[in-house]
């Protein structure tokens, strides 16, 4: 029995169980699924970014050949669809209640954003809903487009709902400035910033897309969709197609072609296609291209920021000042008005101890596709903001920069925040010192010789970070072993790459001396998973559905206890289990046996139901304000080309916390991903809409530069597991750290290479055209001066 | 895509022939700008004539002089060819900068050179090396072959079956990649023939064109000092969301620079 927990239990680098049939192309996502008598959906986007609509023609396309119906917003009003509403409840200062849109899946009175979907044709095929669309005359009245924050604050913007003339669905602040002001007053030295946070395109490999199987006969509808939990989406139609009757819609999804946050959202076009599929008794589909995808898949980031720190004269920190405006683009989303405040704001001073905040959020309308959560949520944004002032703050404040750090980081812990979270355990300069000698900080200096021999920049850089993860307080989970001894473990949780069924199956055999082949995973349909599930988002599902499957064992562990004690004529308070194995009074019973004996009432003792399967619903004793906070260090080492602005990354030392680590494989994995993912906004990652005609620049792979292997070096990762106190698998959450890491310890980098040539600031993203400017300019000033 | 009619004729006449009668007759190489175009419904061809079928159109040929490259070879084959390697090693070195391996196993030279997009490679050694473009009907000179964005002297029908490229005595590509696509933001080739020197630049305006100021200098003195003072106006290049006009008039000395340092080798 021992031997398979060692090799398969927690903490073993286990291999993925899901690999192997994903790799050989076995997976299913949902082009892959085609059902009998499936008819085919394509949409008319918006071709302009602003415009009021004074008629959608509909005759010729109805007309065309193979087409069944059009539908305008018109037709899901007149039947009643319901509208899209965000459910924050965040507040304005003076307790003015956050803007809220009310989004019908097909607008009727104007567009917002380019690439909105205004109407729809269903026909046989693919081709012939394509070629309809392009039938339909939409009649609209162009008017002025604005795509930044920045103007859409602006005195005589564009105004993007009539009813909020300023564009600013919520001007949150945690406070006045009052204690900051008095702080800053009597402070030694203070240190701005001025930033932006790129906004990214999530680009997940499976583009948007939805089946929608209408059942006539029940008049059940089944949605196969890319999703990362499908209790959302199952909620979400019932509620606007349903009367809110759940049990008439099922989500299923085997396979989903990545998340990264923009798969946990409902989009229009899925409410649409339901409605299409409900209104016609048909099965339809609907496969977005790429291009759909990029002009509305919600998109990541993009923040301008204001930053200041006040320093004592010890380099002490005495308060922050941060002023960000969001650009939440063209609707108020599940979360993209919050992201800023619950998300980034949980850790918004990062690894720090800040006395005192004073944090102001403007959350700019412009049309643009929303943002919304996408990978680190707010939280990558708050660190990025924090260690670029703190990079320059050790420069003016002539303190080195990681001394400077080491005597600002929380030491005392539980720390409670100025937004008050508690932040339960870590230790920040560990992590730091980790770094340092896997980078081997010490000796750059030789290294830099040498690149400067070669005619190139070395420059090395540092970010510290602190992480929020594990949001939403609950999860459930059922384990069911079955008679032959295999376990099931049927969740609503939803692996989109994180590799559960490894995972889960790791946390099972250990906790039940299972064999890890003998467990399996069911996810992905909403009719399995348990009632009280959610899904796979903020780094929740080891430390939310982890807990859940651990606690549910320990219920199958004590009834197990009870048939073991009757098979072996014992006393249930005298059986013992360990590694798989009940005894007592000398005799022993396998799990096995007695999921056999489970399984045969007439083995049962009286009284007790036959089976093992238990269903956990997991809350989180501290609820929300208990989350668990990864955090770390990353060492990025680059080489910038002078002459031409071209930056190489050539190290990278990642040394994170993520509590208990429960397989090194998969989340040196989880690592390299983000960093991956935080690199690529830092170096290539760039959404661009067109200022006056307001049209994304950026829609393609031609434009929209993803970072790729060869952008990337080396990744080292480590682990400084400071076990969380939150939960009893000590897990923090591991999904989001390397993107909050990687952007500051990059542009860090970067800004130390060319700190000889006078460059003192850069935005992301950092490519060469950025580069050579700065260079060029501070050139320019040097001449000057 | 829209419906189009497919053929796979046998023969090149059969080929030119059918591109031609058709309303809207393109041929078919590679397809690795022909299919995305026509997925994204921007072309919209009412005859396709795939050249796949056809003897004849691919493989490579040293001669004395030239190095000849069936239009149907793929960039990967150009690329790793011992012969190609041997003969021009900055050619081969070119093919093997395009794209990614799937294009490059799907790609093909006569496509590339077809096309005449404005950031490929190609047409800079096509330029640099003085190369002969041969089609059913004719031999075109480099110099009168790209004649714009997107255009070329083919006429309706004329489908190219190899590119003659003269073996220099010394050459040399350097490519700065977009960075989002890869395709080249700015390309220089250079290549040396005796006391004569040609350089191409590709990326930088709407079609391929050569330096001869720099070409000039060279012949003067071989080496990248040579060029590296000589600069080229920004007024008409091209300027995007990558890289500003003055950024690309930079780059082109820079990478002419390089290039010419790395032939000099
Ligand atoms: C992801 C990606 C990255 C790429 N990166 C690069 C890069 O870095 N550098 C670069 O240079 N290119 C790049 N390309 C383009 C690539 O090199 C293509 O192969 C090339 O542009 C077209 O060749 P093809 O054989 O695929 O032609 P096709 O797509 O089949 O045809 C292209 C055009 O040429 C015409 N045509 C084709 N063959 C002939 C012929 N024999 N005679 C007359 N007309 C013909 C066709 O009618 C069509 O109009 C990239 C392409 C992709 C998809």
């Amino acid at each position: 029995m021992e031997a398979f927990t060692e090799k398969f239990g927690i903490g073993q680098p286990v291999r993925r169980k899901e690999d192997q049939r994903l790799l050989i192309g076995g997976g299913v996502y949902t082009d892959d699924i085609n059902i009998e008598g499936q008819v085919h959906l394509a949409f008319l986007r918006a071709p302009y970014a602003h415009a009021r609509i004074n008629h959608i023609d509909t005759t010729a396309a109805a007309q065309a050949p193979g087409v069944l119906a059009v539908f305008t917003g018109r037709d899901l009003e007149k039947d009643g669809v319901g509208r899209v509403e965000s459910n924050i409840n965040l507040k304005q200062l003076d307790g003015t209640p956050i803007f809220k849109t009310q989004r019908l899946a097909l607008p009727t009175d104007k567009v917002r954003f380019a690439g909105e979907p205004v109407a729809m044709v269903v026909a046989e095929t693919a081709f012939q809903a394509a070629d309809a669309v392009e039938l339909i005359i939409f009649d609209a009245d162009q008017l002025p487009a604005v795509v930044t924050a920045r103007a859409a604050g602006a005195q005589g913007a564009a105004v993007l709902h009539d009813e909020l003339p300023d564009n600013c669905a919520l001007h949150w602040q945690n406070d006045t400035p009052d204690a900051y002001d008095a702080v800053a007053a009597k402070a030694h030295k203070i240190v701005s910033i001025a930033l932006t946070n790129n906004r990214v395109v999530p680009v997940p490999m499976e583009p948007k897309c939805c089946i929608a199987e209408m059942n006539p006969g029940t008049g059940r509808l089944t949605i196969y969709a890319p999703f990362q939990g499908g209790r959302r989406v199952q909620g979400a139609v019932a509620d606007l197609l349903f009367d809110g009757e759940r049990d008439k819609v099922r989500h299923v999804s085997d396979n989903t072609g990545g998340g990264f946050g923009t798969r946990s959202k409902i989009y229009p076009e899925i409410i649409a296609v339901c409605y299409a599929a409900k209104s016609l008794g048909r099965t339809v589909k609907w496969l977005g291209d790429r291009s759909e995808t990029f002009v509305s898949d919600l998109h990541g980031r993009d923040q301008v920021n204001s930053a200041q720190l006040a320093f004592d004269a010890d380099g002490k920190i005495l308060g922050y000042r941060l002023e960000t405006l969001v650009n939440i683009g063209a609707w108020v989303t599940e979360n993209g008005a919050r992201l800023a405040i619950d998300g980034g704001g949980r850790i918004v001073g990062g690894a720090y101890d800040i006395p005192v905040l004073y944090y102001s959020c403007r959350n700019m309308m412009t049309n643009t596709v929303s943002t919304d959560t996408y990978r680190g949520a707010g939280r990558p944004e708050a660190n990025y903001i924090v260690e670029r002032l703190m990079e320059k703050a050790a420069h003016e404040l002539g303190i080195d920069p990681q001394e400077l750090r080491r005597r600002n980081f929380i030491k005392t812990f539980p720390y409670t925040t100025q937004m008050g979270m508690k932040v339960d355990c870590g230790d920040f300069a560990a992590c730091m010192d980790m770094a340092l000698a896997n980078s081997d900080w010490a000796g750059f200096g030789p290294r830099a010789a040498r690149s400067q021999a070669g005619g190139k920049l070395r420059g090395i850089g540092l970010a510290s970070f602190l992480e929020g993860a594990g949001g939403r307080p609950e999860e459930t989970m059922r384990v069911q072993i079955q008679e032959d001894g295999s376990v099931n473990i049927i969740c609503g949780t939803f692996s989109h790459g994180q590799g559960h069924g490894t995972v889960y199956s790791q946390i099972v055999s250990e906790k039940m001396g299972v064999p890890f082949t003998a467990i399996d995973l069911i996810q992905g349909d909403t009719d399995t998973a348990p009632a009280g599930a959610s899904g796979t988002y903020g780094s929740r599902s080891s430390q939310m559905g982890g807990v859940a499957i651990i606690r549910a064992c320990d219920i199958i562990i004590e009834k197990g206890k009870v048939i073991a004690s009757h098979l072996l004529q014992a006393d249930t308070a005298e059986v013992t289990f360990e590694a798989g194995t009940f005894s007592a009074r000398g005799g022993s019973v396998t799990m096995a046996e007695v999921a056999k004996a489970a399984h045969d009432t007439r083995r049962l003792p009286d009284g007790l139901q036959p089976g093992l399967d238990e269903t956990y619903h997991y809350t989180r004793d501290g609820g929300r304000d208990d989350q668990s906070f990864p955090n770390g260090c990353h060492i990025c080492e680059v080489e910038v080309d002078p002459e031409t602005g071209a930056v190489e990354m050539l190290a990278y030392s990642a040394a994170d916390d993520c509590g208990t680590v429960l397989n090194p494989l998969i989340v040196h994995g989880q690592v390299h991903g983000g960093v991956a993912q935080g690199i690529g906004q830092a170096l290539c990652e760039h959404t661009v809409y067109d200022e006056e005609t307001g049209q994304l620049l950026t829609g393609s792979f031609m434009d929209y530069g993803m970072p790729r292997a060869h952008h990337l070096s080396h990744m080292a990762a480590e682990f400084n597991p400071i076990p969380s106190t939150n939960n009893e698998l000590g897990v923090k959450g591991a999904g989001e750290a390397g993107c909050c890491g990687a952007p500051p310890a990059f542009v860090n980098a970067v800004l130390d290479a060319l700190s000889s040539l006078g460059v003192k600031h850069l935005d992301m993203p950092l490519t060469p055209n950025n580069i050579w400017r700065a260079i060029h300019q501070a050139k320019a000033e040097g001449e000057t001066h | 895509m829209y419906e189009f009619n497919y053929h796979r004729p046998k023969t090149l006449d059969e080929a030119s022939r059918t591109t031609k009668e058709a309303e809207d007759g393109q041929v078919l190489a590679g397809g690795m700008t022909m299919i995305p175009s026509m997925k994204l419904r921007l072309a919209s061809p009412s005859d396709l004539v795939d050249l796949a079928d056809i003897d004849g159109l691919k493989g490579i040929t040293i001669g004395p002089d030239t190095v000849t490259i069936g239009a149907m070879t793929r960039h990967h084959d150009v690329h790793t060819s011992p012969d190609v390697q041997k003969a021009i090693p900055a050619l081969a070195a070119l093919a093997g900068g395009i794209g990614d391996p799937s294009v490059r196993h799907r790609g093909t030279i006569g496509g590339s050179v077809a096309n005449s997009d404005p950031a490929a490679d190609y047409p800079a050694a096509v330029l640099g090396l003085d190369a002969t473009v041969e089609t059913n009907t004719r031999k075109i000179a480099a110099d009168d072959f790209f004649t714009g964005l997107f255009e070329t002297a083919l006429e309706s029908g004329e489908i190219i079956t190899a590119v003659h490229f003269k073996i220099p005595d010394a050459a040399a590509y350097m490519k700065f990649p977009q960075p989002a696509s890869g395709f080249a933001m700015v390309g220089a080739f250079v290549a040396k023939f005796g006391g004569e020197f040609r350089l191409a630049v590709t990326g930088a305006k709407d079609c391929v064109f050569r330096m001869t100021e720099m070409e000039q200098a060279l012949a003067a003195n071989f080496s990248a000092d040579a060029v590296a003072e000589i600069t080229i106006a920004e007024d008409d290049l091209l300027a995007d969301i990558h890289c500003g006009a003055d950024y690309r008039a930079h780059l082109v000395t820079v990478m002419a620079k390089r290039a010419v340092a790395l032939a000099a080798g």
